[in-house]
């Protein structure tokens, strides 16, 4: 509860911080929107339903935005941990997967995920299958190389332990090597979300596409028409995920490590 | 039973270990782990193996174990070689191998469930017996950080004898507790071999243990590794490692002991 007052205290301070700045007209207001103005803009793409006489046409918009960039990121982020993990294992347990995929991963995996965007767009055009790619480019190679890392740190004493108790080899992947990891494949998989979520809003904010409106157009049009409470309000929204996602998704997760392996 | 029966029944070793030598090679030349090493053990038997580091005896466990395969001889268990590792040894070493994403109760049914031939509650029955005879009954779904060093050697052995093995291959499975605790797992071990009629081979360097826990105890010699000497304790049991008795036999394996290192140094 003290912990909960001292964060809310924190982000109240953060908006009165704003709302000052705003108000010394230090900026132009157009380059820094008050408070208020990026509340009224969330509110009236939103919830807000208008009048009777008026219904607001806006109404669900942001809703309907979230719901398309999610869409992406989970079809691109579930591809990616598909793919990645098997891949993940096959270079931990060869070493010529090791010297070759596992090399290509890792540099792969320096390649910041917007300078995919441009082959995206050659090889795709303007379509899903270019943001889908960009996704599961960005995810991809960090949970490839976080689940190799993870088998290489199994303790090789509880392999032995298992073979003594008669374990056999795919035994031994399922019930030993795979849940002994899983410190490693879960900040992995953690690791890869945040990267298929920065590629994704890369992939949004340069491939215009008509089947959908995402975050990351809500963003760029922001830009362009000037409309910095949009722009503001559309980063915020984007960090609100972010902040949920880790809650909603990988903190269960977390706190059954930290039960079981007795850290943190 | 007529005694010519009796006679021709007498228990073949259970362990033969024949001939048995074995190098490595590191990264600074070859180490003989084990040098011509025979050794016999009978069933029941709590045999000790000491010696200094290095003499190769961890080595011989594991080779026992099926864990490695010997460069030269053969190790036979009931008279047929082994050819890896088996449900009938089971090994129990210094640090602690058990899983921590598991419970203490689904550890000790980790070797069970590889087990054919039980049902799901047989299991969970022989599981609960072992974790009562170490004496953790009250912590069958504690976490394994949970657990103080002395408990988790109790679940270890608790997991090393669920399966039911014939042979306990123990690697200084007490060496990183604390005086009062490894007292008291002393005794305990001694009461569950006597209960449960296992053949035990224990590693150790500290000879007061091995001659509180061993009917024989077996002196190595490193560079390379060999048997040098052994020796039969043949004080009644259960055994306090304070007693005047062991202590005495403790004083002449130690003594033999610091010969033979002294014996090697001069060659060396």
């Amino acid at each position: 509860m003290k912990r909960m007052l001292t964060a809310v205290i924190f982000f109240a301070a953060l908006i009165a911080a704003w709302q000052v700045v705003y108000q010394a007209r230090v900026w132009s207001p157009v380059l820094v929107p008050g408070p208020a103005s990026v509340a009224r803009y969330l509110w009236n793409h939103s919830f807000n339903p208008g009048t009777a006489a008026e219904p607001n046409p806006d109404q669900w918009q942001l809703f309907l935005a979230i719901a398309v960039t999610l869409k992406r990121l989970l079809a691109g982020y579930l591809i990616g941990l598909a793919v990645g993990l098997p891949l993940g294992l096959l270079t931990a347990r060869f070493r010529v997967m090791h010297d070759t995929l596992g090399v290509l991963a890792l540099g792969l995996q320096g390649l910041p995920s917007v300078c995919w965007v441009p082959l995206a767009l050659l090889w795709y055009g303007q379509t899903e299958g270019a943001m889908l790619f960009v996704v599961v480019m960005g995810t991809l190679w960090s949970v490839v190389l976080a689940t190799e890392t993870g088998v290489r740190n199994v303790n090789p004493i509880y392999v032995r332990a298992a073979r003594t108790m008669g374990s056999r080899w795919l035994h031994i992947w399922l019930k030993v090597i795979l849940p002994a990891s899983l410190p490693f494949v879960v900040s992995g998989m953690k690791q890869g979300w945040a990267f298929a979520w920065r590629s994704l809003m890369a992939a949004e904010i340069y491939v215009t596409i008509l089947t959908g409106f995402g975050l990351g157009h809500l963003l760029h049009y922001g830009r362009e028409l000037n409309a910095m409470d949009q722009v503001i309000g559309i980063m915020i929204v984007i960090v609100l995920i972010g902040l949920l996602a880790d809650r909603v998704l990988f903190s269960p997760w977390e706190r059954f490590l930290h039960r079981r392996w007795g850290t943190g | 039973m007529t005694l010519e029966q009796e006679l021709a029944a007498v228990p073949s070793a259970k362990l033969a270990v024949q001939r048995v030598s074995k190098t490595f090679r590191t990264g600074r030349g070859t180490v003989h782990a084990l040098e011509d090493v025979t050794l016999t053990v009978n069933e029941g038997e709590f045999v000790c193996l000491v010696g200094p580091s290095g003499c190769g005896k961890t080595t011989l466990l594991n080779i026992i174990a099926g864990l490695e395969a010997p460069d030269a001889g053969a190790v036979l268990t009931d008279g047929e070689p082994i050819r890896g590792p088996g449900r009938d040894r089971m090994m129990m070493l210094q640090q602690t191998a058990l899983f921590p994403w598991l419970d203490v109760f689904d550890n000790v049914m980790f070797g069970l469930k590889l087990k054919p031939g039980l049902s799901a509650s047989e299991r969970r029955e022989v599981a609960d017996y072992y974790l009562r005879l170490v004496g953790l009954e009250r912590f069958v779904h504690a976490y394994i950080h949970e657990l103080s060093g002395g408990m988790k050697q109790r679940v270890e052995l608790a997991r090393a004898l669920a399966p039911n093995p014939r042979v306990l291959l123990m690697d200084e499975p007490f060496a990183a507790l604390d005086a009062l605790t490894r007292e008291q797992l002393y005794g305990d071990l001694q009461r569950i071999w006597g209960e449960r009629r296992k053949t035990i081979v224990f590693v150790t360097h500290n000879v007061r243990e091995a001659a509180c826990l061993g009917d024989r105890v077996i002196l190595f010699s490193p560079h390379p590794g060999r048997i040098r000497e052994e020796f039969k304790i043949p004080l009644p049991r259960p055994r306090d490692i304070n007693s005047v008795g062991l202590a005495e036999h403790a004083t002449e394996i130690m003594r033999a002991l610091k010969g033979h290192l002294r014996a090697t140094e001069v060659q060396e």
